[in-house]
Order: structure tokens, then C-alpha cells, then sequence
């Protein structure tokens, strides 16, 4: 996208538009001659993925807002009014609600993947550190739109989340009234967090184009870790090579989308959150969606509350600092033998936490949790930093053009 | 209701990390330490990929529901007229209309300003048998029967670690854990081990939380007539009812279902397109 457009205006039009918006030339150098490296895996389909989950997302959740009803006593009636009474109402909550779950999985195939390629860094800090605050966006849109069906389940996670809150020393109890508007979870918390839910996929649609903007710039990252030198021999344009790998991978994504929607769409659900919102009767176990699971078993692993709010904060916060964390001049994973298996064993300790965030926080569990979520911090603290001067790496590549020869380069799989 | 078994951690995370970032959903996973019997799994026409209601099933089910669950336990959300959808019951639209005409349903205010009762119509709601939660608590010695609507729903155990994770996958699909413990409570009454102690009104169920529940057991052989030969027992009223109340939870369950055969059918077929087209394309490239 950098340097002068590759772009020709044939037509009248094109010419006529092209010098008063030069919007054109923008999406040609963007989305057709931009240039690919060739050896990216299906691993780097999952930016295009996401994409497309935001916009089915907003698509489907538009169509249920039209026929939802944030308030207090009407809104479990009028989500179930959509299950029954409303056209393709059950697909369209399904698909929302399965939606989220897939868009949070796709988003960890591709933070793990930039982790272990090490796409956050120099130059694609910035890249990186927004692509931490849409993860943060995201996780408030999930959890704000986990409360709308007002559940058991919701009603609760609103509660317990918001409580969190009142963690700040001195003005937390004022803060949480704040944002829960009254003393309680009540009709003006739903009505509010309609309101964001509606609001923050859009702030999130816009650092998206901040977070493609800054990528347009750098250029991909790629499984070799090393820049592009030369860009007739390196890359490929986006059109037809990405468009069509990405296409592709997108079908084999939307498989596995339309199997959650459509034959096991409750699997990922919790059945208390059938049972309608009712602030006199607290669930045994109060449990997030999955994608919470592992900040959670943060959360409760440490016993004093404001601690645990802020090692929950730090969890994700600490990502933003990989950069400077993890500062080896090898790029990639696939030449970091010691790396890799560190790699391994966090992804490991990661799903572990996921694991135990569901389990109750008592007698072993709640001592995995917190041996694993000292890990977590120790892997971002001490194990990269160690790593990064310590640790004989393996010959890098001269060139993209290096590594796929040195592959095989083959031109089929 | 929710069980857990106990596996190690370190096996735990040895099979999750195999499994690495399968969706996994551990929000079905066991939180509660063992104190209810694991339900039974039970065959149900509408599991599984092709699985569709059973009409003869829901028929007989809405009867029992009718005639037994009905005195205590409402279902607000179904209307009469759903009884005559495509994927229920099906009943004829002279059958809805006599069903719904056989009920009483408080209307108004009329033009003097009055309240008054007038016959079921077939878009009208079920009425629930109790006024509000204050009547039916001093009705029933302080208990309040759930809302049937989505109970089928509602209910559900957890299976624990690794089996849980087995319940999303093509073929091995498990989903109905909420009639599966629906029927395991309704069959599960017993007489109580010596050294437990009920409280008066209170009955003894391994399947529910605390093993012990404020209904009587509602079902006896014999109770309701079937007239389409099906054996008049227990267990049969309790599948029969439990699938009714499965499809009050999920009236579009076989219209879902048919759907997501065509959207998988195609997408599977339009994937394996792409990926031809893909590979052809990159079959000049070195990559």
C-alpha cells in the first residue's frame, strides 16, 4: 500500500471518481495487487475470518435487536418470542449466540498464531498492541450481550462481573453504581448494556481498520519470520492467491460455523440461562461463556479480590508488553527450538485455565489454578525475556524466496 | 444435577492441550461435587443429525401433560394454536380451536370497563393454574412448580471430563441431557435411605439436587388413556411427556434441523469447490 498505486482507471468513471476520491486505487492496492509473502499458511486465513464473523455478528444481531426488548420483564419473553414467533428467529439467535463462540475462537487461533510466528515484532508493535485492544472490546461486547437474554446465567455474570468493580480501593462501590445504574443489577443495567452492546461492535469495526491499516503498512508477517526483500520473488498479489486461500479457508470455518448453529447450538450454552433472571435465587456455580474461562481461573486463584481483579487486568495487559517481553531477533518459532516448546507448554497452561475456570474454585482445582496462572505470568516475565538472550537459535532464512526453496517449494498442497 | 468426575489435572491438561483450542465448552463441565445420581440416557426420535418429533409421541405427551402436569405446572409461552404447527403435535385446526375453546380465559377491560372470561381462542396462551408465585406456594405447602415453557431447556447435568467434549461431534452428538434428566427424576422416586431424613412435603429423588423434591411423584401406571395402543406406565408417560416438553422448548427443531442439512450439504460441497479452485490457482507458485 506504501508507494505510488498500481492501480489504472479504464473506464470514463473510474477516471472521474479516481481524481475527486481516490477510493479505487485504495481497494485495488489494498485488496487485489497488495502484495502476499507466498509462503503464509492457512493459519493467516483466520484475519479474513474474523472479519467476516464481525459482519455476520452485526448482520444477525441488527435482525434480533429489531425484535428484542431491553427491559427488565420482557426481555426473557421477547427472546423467546424470536425462538417461536419470529421468521428464521431460531437460526438468526443461534447463529448470534454460536457467532460469538466462533468469533472468540477464531481470534485465539490468531493471537496464538501471531505468538508463535512472533508477529508482534519490530515493526508490527503497534499492530499488535491494537490488535489487544479489539480483544478487550470484544470480550466487553461478549459479556455485555451474554446479559441481554436475562437468564439466570446473565443476570448473574452481570452481578459478579460488575462487583468487580467494587474491588478500587475508596471509590469502588460509587464506580459500580455508576455503571450498573442503581444498587443492584436492574432494568437500567439491561437498558444500558443494550445500548453498548449495539454501539461496541462498531468501535470495534473501526480499530479493525486501524489493525489493517497498520498491517497494509508493515506488510504480513509469514511462517519464515523474515521481511520481504524482493517483492517479485517473494510475494504473490492478494487477488486471486489470498482472496481464493482465504475463501477457502472461510468455507472450511463456515463448516464447522453451521454445524454449531444448526445440530448442537446449546452445547456451548449454560442450561440455567433458560431459566428467566431472578435476583432472589443465586445458581450453585456461576460459570462465563468458554471464551472467559481462563481469566476467570485468574480471577479466583488469587484470594484477595482487588488482586484478583488485578491480576485478571495484568492477564491481558501483559500481552500488549510482548513486544519488549520477548525481545529475540528471531522472528518466527519455527526457529526457536527452546521457544517452541515453551510455546507449547503456555498454549497447554492456557487451555488448563480454561479448563479449571469451569471447575469449582475449591481443593485441587483451585491449586492448579493458581500454580497455572502463576505460570502464565512467569511465561510473559521470566521465560521470554530468559529465552530471548539466552537461547541458541536456529539459521534463519535469507529470504521468503529462501525458505520456500529450502521446502521443497511445493507447488501443489 | 451437575456432576463432576474427578480426573487429574495433569491429565486433564495433557488431553486439552491434544485437543488444543477445540471449542471447548467447560461451561457444560461439572461444577458441583457429587451429590445426585447421573441421569439415564435414553433413545429420543428428534437426537442426533436426522432426528425429527415423533407426532404419535408429542400427542400422547401433551396428554399427559394435560391431564397430570398441567394442575401445578404452567407452560406460558405455548400458545394453542402452536399445537396446529407444522413440527409439533399437528393437531387438526378444528382440534386447536376445540381445545382452545375448552379453557377460560380472563379478558378485558371490555367497553363498561369490566373484566369477564370468554372461551379460548387458538392464538391465545396457555393459562397458568395458579394466579402468581404467592398462590401457588400456599397452594402446594410452599413449593413453586417451575414454568414448563423451556424446561427441557432449562435442566441439564454435566457429563465431565473427557465426554463432555465427545457431546459436540458429528455423530456422537449428545444434546439431551435435559429430557434425559427429566425422565430420570420423574422415574427416580424411592423411599428414602434410612439415614436421610425428609422434612414433611418433601419426597425423595436421587436425581434432583439435594436428592429430595417438593412434588409427589406425578405419575402412576394407568393414570392417563392412550388411544393409540402405547403402554399406559410410568416410564412410558415420562418419555412421552418429556419429548413434549422438549418440542415446547424448541417448537423448530426439525425445520432447524432439515435447514442445516441443506446449509452443511452446500457448504461442504462449495469448501471443496474453493479449495480446487485454490489449488489450481497456486499451482504456478512455489510456495
Amino acid at each position: 500500500m506504501s508507494g505510488p498505486s498500481k492501480y489504472t482507471p479504464k473506464s470514463a468513471f473510474a477516471r472521474w471518481l479516481e481524481r475527486r476520491l481516490p477510493i479505487l486505487s485504495f481497494m485495488y492496492d489494498s485488496f487485489v495487487a497488495y502484495p502476499t509473502p507466498k509462503n503464509l499458511n492457512y493459519l493467516w486465513t483466520f484475519g479474513m475470518i474474523l472479519s467476516f464473523m464481525l459482519v455476520a455478528q452485526i448482520a444477525t444481531g441488527v435482525v434480533l435487536a429489531m425484535h428484542y426488548t431491553p427491559e427488565a420483564t420482557l426481555a426473557f419473553a421477547s427472546v423467546e418470542n424470536i425462538m417461536r414467533d419470529v421468521n428464521w428467529g431460531t437460526v438468526l439467535r443461534y447463529a448470534h449466540a454460536n457467532g460469538a463462540s466462533m468469533f472468540f475462537l477464531a481470534a485465539y487461533i490468531h493471537i496464538f498464531r501471531g505468538m508463535y510466528y512472533g508477529s508482534y515484532k519490530e515493526p508490527r508493535e503497534l499492530l499488535w498492541i491494537l490488535g489487544v485492544v479489539i480483544f478487550l472490546a470484544m470480550m466487553a461486547t461478549g459479556f455485555l450481550g451474554y446479559v441481554l437474554p436475562w437468564g439466570q446465567m446473565s443476570f448473574w455474570a452481570a452481578t459478579v462481573i460488575t462487583n468487580l468493580f467494587s474491588a478500587i480501593p475508596y471509590v469502588g462501590t460509587a464506580v459500580r453504581e455508576w455503571l450498573i445504574g442503581g444498587y443492584s443489577v436492574d432494568n437500567p443495567t439491561l437498558n444500558r448494556f443494550f445500548a453498548l452492546h449495539y454501539l461496541l461492535p462498531f468501535v470495534i469495526a473501526a480499530i479493525i481498520g486501524l489493525h489493517v491499516w497498520a498491517l497494509h503498512v508493515t506488510g504480513q508477517n509469514n511462517p519464515a519470520g523474515v521481511e520481504v526483500k524482493d517483492e517479485a520473488k517473494d510475494t504473490v498479489p492478494f487477488t486471486p492467491y489470498a482472496t481464493m486461500k482465504d475463501a477457502f479457508g472461510l468455507g472450511a470455518f463456515l463448516v464447522l460455523y453451521a454445524w454449531m448453529t444448526f445440530f448442537v447450538p446449546n452445547y456451548l450454552g449454560h442450561p440455567d440461562n433458560y431459566i428467566e433472571a431472578n435476583p432472589l435465587v443465586t445458581p450453585p456455580h456461576i460459570v462465563p461463556e468458554w471464551y472467559f474461562l481462563p481469566f476467570y481461573a485468574i480471577l479466583r486463584a488469587i484470594p484477595n479480590k482487588l488482586l484478583g481483579v488485578i491480576a485478571l487486568f495484568l492477564s491481558i495487559a501483559i500481552a500488549a508488553m510482548l513486544p519488549w517481553l520477548d525481545r529475540s531477533k528471531v522472528k518466527s518459532g519455527s526457529h526457536r527450538p527452546l521457544f517452541r516448546k515453551f510455546y507449547w507448554v503456555f498454549v497447554a497452561v492456557c487451555v488448563g485455565l480454561g479448563y479449571l475456570g469451569a471447575q469449582p474454585a475449591e481443593g485441587v482445582y483451585l491449586w492448579s489454578a493458581r500454580i497455572l496462572a502463576f505460570y502464565y505470568f512467569l511465561h510473559y516475565v521470566i521465560v521470554l525475556p530468559f529465552l530471548a538472550k539466552y537461547e541458541k537459535t536456529e539459521p534463519v532464512p535469507d529470504s521468503i524466496a529462501d525458505a520456500v526453496a529450502a521446502k521443497g517449494g511445493a507447488s501443489h498442497a | 444435577m451437575r456432576e463432576t468426575r474427578l480426573i487429574s489435572t495433569g491429565r486433564s491438561i495433557v488431553l486439552g492441550f491434544a485437543l488444543s483450542l477445540a471449542f471447548a465448552c467447560p461451561s457444560f463441565a461439572g461444577d458441583t461435587p457429587k451429590h445426585e445420581e447421573t441421569p439415564h440416557r435414553y433413545e429420543w426420535s428428534f437426537a442426533g443429525v436426522f432426528g425429527r418429533y415423533d407426532k404419535a409421541q408429542l400427542r400422547r405427551g401433551f396428554k399427559v401433560y394435560k391431564e397430570v402436569c398441567a394442575t401445578c405446572h404452567s407452560i406460558k409461552m405455548l400458545a394453542f394454536r402452536n399445537l396446529g404447527q407444522p413440527g409439533g403435535p399437528e393437531f387438526s385446526a378444528e382440534e386447536v380451536k376445540a381445545l382452545a375453546e375448552s379453557y377460560k380465559i380472563k379478558d378485558g377491560p371490555n367497553d363498561s370497563g369490566e373484566y369477564y372470561e370468554r372461551p379460548g381462542r387458538p392464538s391465545d396462551r396457555f393459562p397458568s393454574p395458579f394466579a402468581n408465585e404467592q398462590a401457588a406456594r400456599t397452594a402446594l405447602g410452599g413449593s413453586y412448580p417451575p414454568d414448563m415453557s423451556v424446561l427441557a431447556k432449562a435442566r441439564g447435568y454435566s457429563r465431565g471430563f473427557p465426554w463432555f467434549l465427545l457431546d459436540a461431534l458429528p455423530g456422537l452428538s449428545y444434546q439431551e441431557h435435559g429430557v434425559d434428566f427429566i425422565v430420570s427424576l420423574m422415574e427416580g422416586y424411592a423411599d428414602p435411605p434410612a439415614e436421610t431424613q425428609l422434612p414433611p412435603g418433601q419426597f425423595y429423588d436421587p436425581y434432583m439436587p439435594g436428592r429430595r423434591i417438593g412434588m409427589p411423584p406425578p405419575l402412576v401406571d394407568g393414570v392417563v388413556t392412550y388411544d393409540d395402543g402405547s403402554p399406559q406406565t410410568i416410564d412410558q408417560y415420562a418419555k412421552d411427556v418429556s419429548a413434549f416438553l422438549m418440542w415446547s422448548a424448541e417448537p423448530h427443531l426439525d425445520a432447524r434441523k432439515r435447514i442445516g442439512l441443506g446449509v452443511l450439504s452446500f457448504l461442504i460441497v462449495f469448501a471443496a469447490m474453493l479449495y480446487f479452485v485454490k489449488r489450481k490457482i497456486w499451482s504456478n507458485v512455489a510456495h
